[in-house]
């Protein structure tokens, strides 16, 4: 290994394609391209969430405005725009303007690297179909979209309202933990591809889509996509039951319309994202990338010219529709175990999994380790952390069932603090005091309406 | 650098400048987080024009995006009033030896820089790029770089310590805590 290079590990390539030789009118014109694309889509997300989400509670949904209710969205649109709109007294007017407009600024900003196709021909300009590119275009889109939770902070403070406050407050701390999440989880596609660069990263998945080698860095990154956009389940900056509307519980008119934009357009951003760096992005799937190969065409018919993008949208809606499919059928999370799988599940895991993508490459690449032996090695010592571990937990389990015991069934305070609070874990019920064998089994008896009734609650009945 | 980049550098500096001005002159506590945040973003800017993209967008993620996210988050968690705070005012005496504080470190890193660095010629294309930054940092700065992390990690494990109540010794933080 020489001082300059680092053997066969390949050391940041820079964008496949050429950029920055088109002429204005193809930069105007693929900018407002893109900005009619994803309000094009945020309409039609919209549409598509509200027939699905209806289609799997037995409801038709809407299906008046437009065939099949199309126009919908367009209609609710205009409908917000004709509103009136209301500034809180108590509101700090200028960030309460300037809220809504970070929020969407940045949802469209960062769709200017994402790659929509191969080189195309336009009006007999040979172009690449995408916007720009930079060597580091993964990391400018992190960046950009850490701008837009701004838009929900301010929001949230600048509303002059309790609600807003709180949905800000959580949504902060959300989207900051899961952010280091999200971006673990690209180290080890930026290992593979050798390039932040996302036409590069594309072109390094050529022969195998990045979600099957790094499958773990996929569900790590399609976990923290969700809580990033703040959908169900992870909704909490804006739960209904709890917060109002959250963060844009005072916003009304075009405002409102602002925040919901910037919303489907964080849907769609991330899906593309997860697109381009697992799933090939705008290349054909499998079988269909096949057709045409010949040695004069090594790409094959349905990876060039317009086709791409075909696959490109369709690839962007199956995330969109799992996205519905989420809403539709998980309920929200509570907050504490929403934290817990971001701080000790996501990130351990995702740092543990780059560690060993790393050692892997490093191994096979710099040091050219046969690799049935290196997976014979990392299959035995991950079976030994594997035993280690059950035994550990046998362990473990044994001292807790002999600890708990010894545990005191009084010790719980209802009024602590001058609140009346459930009893923490370890605490017991009062009325369950001479009941309680372990907590465990107390707290399953109190959930339970056919164990012993509660003596409180038989007198309020 | 070209007539426009020397212009469009010039004035970021400027913005740089006059917004951390006004985050120690305002008196109301989330515009000043936002000055901040207008004075490190016109900073990325500057990194941006002297073409080094990587610490430029880094610049934008980890101070725009991270630091002062979480200082408007522990604002808003001490709930931040909206409008002017009168409190925020400090006197004569601590506004003179604010000013000078800052004159001398503005005086000190332009002297450090002019001598260290002037009539250097920057290669635009190649230092500010991820290569040439992970080649440094991990070949020629990879001491002060680990000493750094374990100076974080250090902060890290007394911020848990601090905040824990149910460590032996850590009777005094609970018994306020309870008596509330």
């Amino acid at each position: 290994m020489s001082v300059h290079t680092l053997g066969r590990l390949p050391l940041a390539y820079q964008p496949a394609g050429t950029f920055g030789t088109d002429p204005w009118w193809l930069v105007v014109l693929k900018a407002v391209g893109i900005f009619v694309f994803l309000v094009v889509m945020t309409l039609l997300a919209i549409w598509w969430e509200r027939r699905v989400v209806a289609r799997m509670q037995h409801r038709i949904g809407p299906n008046r405005v437009g065939p099949q209710g199309l126009l919908q969205s367009l209609a609710d649109g205009i409908k917000l725009a004709l509103k009136e709109d209301i500034v809180p007294r108590a509101a700090d007017k200028v960030v309460f303007v300037l809220a809504p407009v970070l929020a969407a600024v940045p949802a469209f900003m960062a769709y200017a690297v994402m790659p929509f196709g191969p080189q195309v021909s336009i009006f007999g300009h040979r172009t690449m179909l995408q916007l720009t590119d930079l060597p580091v275009a993964v990391l400018y889109v992190i960046a950009v979209t850490s701008i837009g939770v701004y838009g929900i902070v301010l929001a949230g403070w600048s509303s002059g309202s309790t609600y807003p406050l709180l949905g800000a407050l959580r949504s902060s701390a959300q989207v900051i933990s899961y952010e280091i999440a999200m971006g673990l989880s690209f180290v080890a596609v930026f290992l593979f591809a050798g390039s932040m660069s996302t036409s590069q990263i594309v072109n390094q998945q050529t022969n195998l889509w990045f979600a099957i080698p790094l499958l773990p860095s996929f569900l790590i990154y399609a976990t923290a996509m969700v809580g990033e956009t703040n959908r169900a389940p992870f909704d909490l900056p804006e739960a209904e039951g709890e917060l109002v509307g959250g963060f844009h519980t005072e916003y009304s008119s075009l405002k409102f319309a602002l925040f919901f934009l910037a919303e489907y357009i964080n849907m769609v951003t991330v899906s593309t994202l997860a697109t381009t760096l697992f799933l090939g992005g705008w290349r054909a799937p499998w079988p269909l990338s096949l057709v045409g190969v010949d040695p004069a065409h090594p790409e094959g018919l349905l990876n060039t010219g317009w086709w791409p993008v075909l696959w490109f949208i369709a690839k962007i809606n199956i995330f969109i529709f799992v996205f519905i499919w989420l809403r539709g059928t998980l309920p929200r999370l509570r907050y504490d175990q929403f934290m817990r799988i971001g701080w000790k599940i996501l990130i351990p895991v995702s740092l543990l999994w780059i560690l060993a993508v790393a050692a892997i490459r490093a191994l096979t690449l710099d040091i050219t380790l046969d690799r049935r032996t290196l997976f014979v090695w990392v299959g035995g010592v991950l079976a030994v952390v594997f035993v280690v571990s059950l035994a550990w937990d046998t362990l473990a389990e044994r001292r807790g069932a002999a600890g708990a015991q010894d545990v005191p069934a009084a010790g719980f305070d209802p009024m602590a603090g001058g609140y009346p609070v459930p009893p923490l874990p370890g605490q017991s019920l009062p009325a369950y005091a001479d009941l309680a064998v372990s907590p465990v089994s107390a707290r399953a008896g109190s959930a339970e309406p056919d164990g012993t009734r509660d003596p409180v609650e038989g007198d309020d009945a | 650098m070209n007539a426009a980049v020397t212009v469009v550098f010039a004035l970021l500096g400027v913005l740089a400048v006059g917004s951390a001005l006004l985050v120690v002159t305002t008196r109301q506590v989330v515009h000043a987080a936002l000055w901040l945040v207008v004075a490190l973003g016109a900073v990325a800017g500057c990194y941006l024009l002297l073409r080094a993209e990587f610490v430029a967008w880094v610049q934008v993620l980890v101070y725009v995006g991270a630091v002062v996210v979480l200082l408007l988050f522990a604002l808003m968690l001490t709930k931040a009033p909206i409008g002017v705070s009168e409190d925020l005012d400090a006197g004569l005496a601590q506004r003179v030896v604010a000013a000078m504080v800052a004159l001398a470190t503005g005086a000190l890193l332009v002297t450090v820089l002019v001598d260290g660095f002037s009539g250097e010629v920057i290669d635009q294309g190649a230092t500010g790029g991820a290569p040439a930054i992970g080649a440094s940092v991990f070949r020629s700065w990879v001491l002060p770089f680990e000493v750094l992390s374990v100076l974080l990690l250090a902060a890290l494990v007394g911020a848990i310590v601090l905040s824990r109540r149910d460590v032996p010794g850590a009777g005094a933080a609970d018994s306020v805590a309870g008596g509330r």
